[in-house]
């Protein structure tokens, strides 16, 4: 047990760690911009004077170092500051976006993951056969489609045609969870097929793999079911890389969703950063990369969990 | 007479797709009959090729791979199962026959619990309660010898040893109560001092249970332990069929007697003789990240022209030593001297000729030569990187090499994967003497091979031996092939040498008491050798 345990608080340790170089990155990146916070903020009406004085309240004269643990700690404390643009708290600001996007991205893979592994079993059960093809044809389609295509292609069906939903998704907080369904079930839809294809073929492939074992042949010869020998004897040796796919594609749900966002005017972390990419807004694209970064290093550090828990011979050593 | 299997003019095949011709039938197994009675042993024997494990899994009607039942009928209890559906035919497999792999450790699924996996087939079938089968499994358990029969089945496959898990997958086998269990070379995989427990813990749980088997093996030694009749098999056909006590002792065909009388090569060992080529000093080595010694203090010496036979069980460092002489592994202390010199401990410190004069040849003959390479251009490349032949010069020595081998010059332009076992291993033969070495380190060479085949490689390594002075050590894990090569022998058991010196003197009484254990387990062409064995053991273990 010993090992196991090690092993997790290296890879902790070590997810905790390139936070800490992404956090850098990020730092450093977007102070590599040219022109400054304080010029941007004062803009036509920067007076030598205002600047100074602007610079000097902002912290901006402090050396990049201390500026750096200055937002990293405020960061850790889940101080982010204030945005340049609004003057808003950045945090209370991101709450309710990334909660929207949370909420989003948990629908999705609340449908997309057990399907995926669904279909994914089913292919290997009926391999080469007819349903094989069509679900393989099918996630293939729809993973090839850009997004947008899908999404419009999905407002004209479900919203234009047939009227079911609506095709903006805005949400608020008053709304009740039928409501809030109803309102991103388009976005779901097209998350979930834009995900599907990859961890499906990811578990077929998987479990293919395994399923040239020796220990299948074994089951065979034990005059199992064939699904049964997939399920109990397959899949949880294919456990690790499928956990590593879903979990990639988890991340892609939360940071890789701007383009849905756009298209359906949802209010989320992607729209959030986009807007104030554009107004150079720099504090709030810190805030939103360093969040992104947590989600994505974050997700990656489950599936690798997942895997050394998954195996046996690290569960339960000699 | 109640018969439970009948096999009648069963015939087996598979498509092959050779590269640029039409797809091709070719026969595996051709027109094979047999029966078996309720309670009785079948030994299949034969090389590999010769249908054997085909037949075994036609017994359960299972094809391996792209194999096909073309042709006969496979009867148990009086029904055709190459007819039947697939629902009776998933109650038979698992349920009225069984089956023993060859490699236990893969044949069980590593993510599950042993018993979960021993009681399975049992319960699919409904053939008793959970309650029942896991009683049953505790019991078999425990007639085939295992540790903490009670508990046993709790742990998972890679917590306990290949032995272990060779036994447990006889109690698999025999747990739902099977009227047929097809042994495919249970014991072919594990250590001599293994094979015996094993062998006697099968026989045991057969006689008990008074279950049929049919038992594949290419080791006659081993099939005349445990069966009532033997069938020899060649290229899927059956040459000879009797009781075991008439194909052990009066074989009707001459590739029976081939097969009796293998592993009868006669070798006189030779005395040391000048200054030793070899002299391993004081060695001790360990892996990274390994915290104890592999090799512990080991001395040995090696004489020109001679056969230094190093012998253990797996586990035992036979291999890490000629990863040391070679410098694979720079030891933590001792030294190497070769023919006078101290070589240096690490490979990037020798020099080509030191490279030159020590080779290797290793067991899986395939992994150790590049498929996309002919053999012309695998054995040429040594010619080349030492001695910087070129051309025709090079084509001609070449030629010369694969006539010391007993090929010709016709395998100039073909690939390993057109040649057959013994072949490749006759190649790689020819790779090592290219250099001119004057020792060549010989990894388990004959293990993968069958025994004729083997025994052919090891006259070939003999002759050459005369020929051109050249010093093996040769590793290996079997007695058989010792008694047949070595000149001396070292025997090694934990990273120990613990017996050594010249072969008769080694295989001479008074015995330390490892060494006699691995001399008494080697199987012996005999009827009742392996009863002999263990009564003789329980005697010894009870007079302590």
């Amino acid at each position: 047990m010993a090992l196991v345990v090690k092993l997790l608080v290296q890879r902790i340790a070590l997810g905790l760690l390139l936070l800490f170089a992404a956090s850098i990155l990020i730092f450093v990146g977007t102070s590599m911009l040219p022109g400054d916070v304080a010029q941007e903020i004062l803009g036509q009406s920067a007076t030598p004077e205002a600047l100074a004085n602007l610079r000097a309240e902002l912290g901006l004269n402090e050396p990049a170092l201390t500026r750096y643990l200055n937002w990293l700690g405020g960061a850790v404390q889940g101080d982010f500051g204030s945005a340049l643009t609004n003057g808003m708290d950045i945090a209370t600001s991101v709450k309710s976006r990334l909660s929207n996007t949370l909420f989003l991205a948990f629908w999705a893979a609340v449908i997309a993951v057990p399907l995926a592994i669904i279909l994914g079993l089913t292919a290997v059960r009926f391999r080469d056969r007819w349903p094989d093809k069509v679900i393989s044809g099918f996630t293939l389609a729809s993973v090839s489609l850009p997004e947008f295509l899908v999404g419009y292609l999905l407002i004209f069906i479900f919203a234009v045609k047939l009227r079911w939903f609506p095709s903006m998704s805005m949400i608020y907080d008053g709304m009740s969870l039928g409501q809030k369904l109803n309102a991103i079930a388009i976005p779901v839809l097209v998350l979930v097929l834009v995900v599907l294809a990859h961890m499906m073929r990811m578990t077929r492939a998987a479990i293919l793999n395994v399923m040239q074992s020796a220990y299948i042949e074994t089951a065979e010869l034990k005059g199992l079911m064939r699904f049964t020998i997939i399920w109990k004897h397959a899949f949880p040796n294919a456990i690790a890389p499928v956990v590593n796919v879903v979990m990639l594609n988890m991340a892609y749900l939360v940071v890789g969703v701007v383009v849905v966002e756009v298209v359906f005017v949802y209010p989320g972390m992607g729209q959030y950063m986009v807007d104030h990419v554009s107004k150079r807004d720099v504090p709030v694209v810190q805030a939103c990369g360093l969040l992104f970064a947590a989600v994505y290093i974050g997700l990656n550090m489950v599936a690798d969990i997942v895997a050394i828990l998954s195996n046996p011979r690290l569960r339960h050593p000699k | 007479m109640s018969e439970l299997l009948t096999i009648r003019d069963l015939k087996i095949g598979a498509t092959a797709y050779p590269p640029g011709e039409p797809p091709q039938w070719l026969e595996i197994v051709k027109g094979v009959s047999v029966t078996l009675e309720k309670g009785k042993v079948l030994g299949l024997i034969g090389e590999s090729g010769a249908g054997k494990s085909t037949i075994g899994l036609a017994a359960l009607a299972y094809g391996r791979g792209g194999v096909e039942i073309s042709g006969g009928e496979v009867l148990v209890n009086d029904r055709d199962i190459l007819q039947s559906r697939q629902k009776d035919l998933r109650s038979l497999r698992g349920g009225e026959v069984t089956y023993v792999a060859q490699s236990a450790a893969a044949a069980f699924n590593p993510a599950r619990k042993l018993m979960d996996q021993v009681i399975e087939a049992t319960l699919e079938h409904g053939r008793m309660s959970k309650s029942e089968a896991e009683a049953r499994a505790v019991n078999l358990f425990r007639v085939l010898g295992l540790p903490d029969p009670e508990t046993f089945g709790s742990r998972y496959p890679h917590q306990v040893s290949g032995g272990q898990l060779q036994r447990a997958m006889t109690a698999m086998a025999l747990c739902p109560a099977p009227d047929l269990v097809v042994f495919d070379e249970p014991t072919t995989a594990l250590d001599v001092t293994t094979q015996i427990e094993v062998l006697a813990a099968i026989k045991t749980a057969i006689r008990e249970t008074g279950v049929a088997a049919i038992y594949i093996t290419h080791d006659l030694a081993v099939v005349a332990q445990v069966s009532d009749h033997i069938m020899v098999l060649r290229h899927g056909e059956t040459v000879e069929y009797g009781e075991t006590d008439q194909i052990i002792n009066s074989p009707r065909e001459e590739y029976t007697r081939a097969l009796v009388s293998v592993r009868k090569i006669q070798h006189v060992e030779k005395a040391p003789k000048g200054e030793p080529v070899l002299k391993v000093e004081n060695i001790t080595a360990r892996y990274r990240g390994v915290p104890r010694d592999v090799l512990k203090d080991i001395n040995v010496e090696v004489y020109p022209g001679q056969t230094l036979a190093v012998v253990g069980e797996s586990g035992s460092g036979k291999s890490t030593l000629a990863r040391v002489i070679t410098g694979l592994l720079t030891p933590s202390d001792g030294q190497i001297t070769f023919d006078g010199r101290t070589l240096s401990p690490a490979m990037p410190g020798r020099t080509r000729d030191d490279l030159r004069q020590v080779q290797m040849i290793y067991q899986m003959a395939d992994t150790a030569m590049n498929p996309r390479q002919t053999v012309g251009t695998i054995i040429g490349r040594p010619l080349e990187f030492y001695f910087g032949l070129k051309g025709a010069a090079k084509r001609k020595r070449v030629a010369e090499l694969l006539e010391k081998i007993e090929l010709g010059d016709g395998f100039l332009d073909r690939y390993p994967a057109e040649l057959s076992g013994g072949q490749k291993q006759r190649v790689c033969i020819a790779r090592a003497l290219a250099a001119d070495p004057q020792l060549i380190l010989c990894d388990e060479v004959t293990s993968a091979l069958d025994p004729l085949v083997a025994d052919g490689i090891l006259k070939l390594l003999l002759e050459l031996q005369a020929e051109e002075n050249v010093a093996y050590l040769f590793i290996t894990h079997d007695l058989a092939t010792v008694k047949a090569i070595a000149d001396s022998i070292a025997v090694m058991y934990q990273g120990e040498v613990v017996r050594y010196g010249p072969k008769t003197q080694v295989l001479s009484p008074p015995f330390d008491a490892y060494t006699d254990l691995l001399l008494s387990s080697v199987p012996e062409m005999e009827l009742g050798w392996l009863e002999d064995v263990i009564e003789h053991r329980r005697m010894e273990s009870a007079g302590n």
